[in-house]
């Protein structure tokens, strides 16, 4: 059985999907590298923002 | 004088024109195969069967149609996205019923996103067969 913490379950999954939404919303192989970093700096900037949110209001 | 717009020709598409979108809709990446894109394919199929099989090995939920539960029966469609794989999952009862820990709400997750991303790559090989995509 597979047991990652949740920071390393959303850099997979934060992975993954970048992959596939770089090579289907973009045409030229640079452009989808780009939106593929783009995605992913997003998927993993907006759960450490709300982490830090989280833990802000919790105090 | 009136000048005539330059209309590119519509692609010619042999065979079946629906091929590219059920084949990739069965198989990961299979669709970008049949358009002869080659990396494209491989990289869809690496990370759809990827995140499909660790959300199995998180013991993912596999929705099951029929029980009359709105979000199962959403599940269930986001679920059959993976085509092949979740046949695979049924057959031989991969994942779990239930969620029990944390890291299987986690694996449903997956595999449920598993199933979208395999509906997106699957339009996007169609899109490609009909030339409305380079």
């Amino acid at each position: 059985m597979f047991t990652p913490s949740h920071f390393t379950a959303v850099l997979l999954f934060a992975t993954f999907a970048s992959v596939v939404f770089g090579i289907t919303q973009r045409s030229a192989p640079r452009a989808m590298v780009k939106y593929g970093l783009y995605c992913w700096v997003l998927f993993v900037g907006s759960v450490i923002a709300a982490s830090w949110l989280m833990f802000i209001i919790r105090r | 004088m009136a000048s005539k717009a330059q209309t590119p020709a519509p692609p010619q598409t042999q065979g079946f024109v629906y091929s590219a979108l059920l084949l990739g809709w069965l198989v990961p990446g299979a669709g970008h195969l049949l358009t002869r894109h080659w990396i494209r394919a491989l990289l869809i199929f690496v990370c759809i069967t990827l995140m499909f099989i660790l959300g199995i090995a998180m013991q993912a939920k596999v929705y099951t149609p029929g029980t009359g539960e709105p979000l199962d029966m959403l599940g269930f469609c986001a679920d059959i996205g993976t085509g092949i794989l979740y046949l695979v999952a049924r057959v031989f009862s991969l994942g779990a019923s239930t969620v029990q820990l944390v890291t299987a709400d986690y694996g449903t997750k997956f595999v449920v996103v598993a199933g979208l991303l395999n509906f997106i790559a699957a339009v996007d090989a169609h899109n490609l067969r009909i030339g409305r995509k380079n």
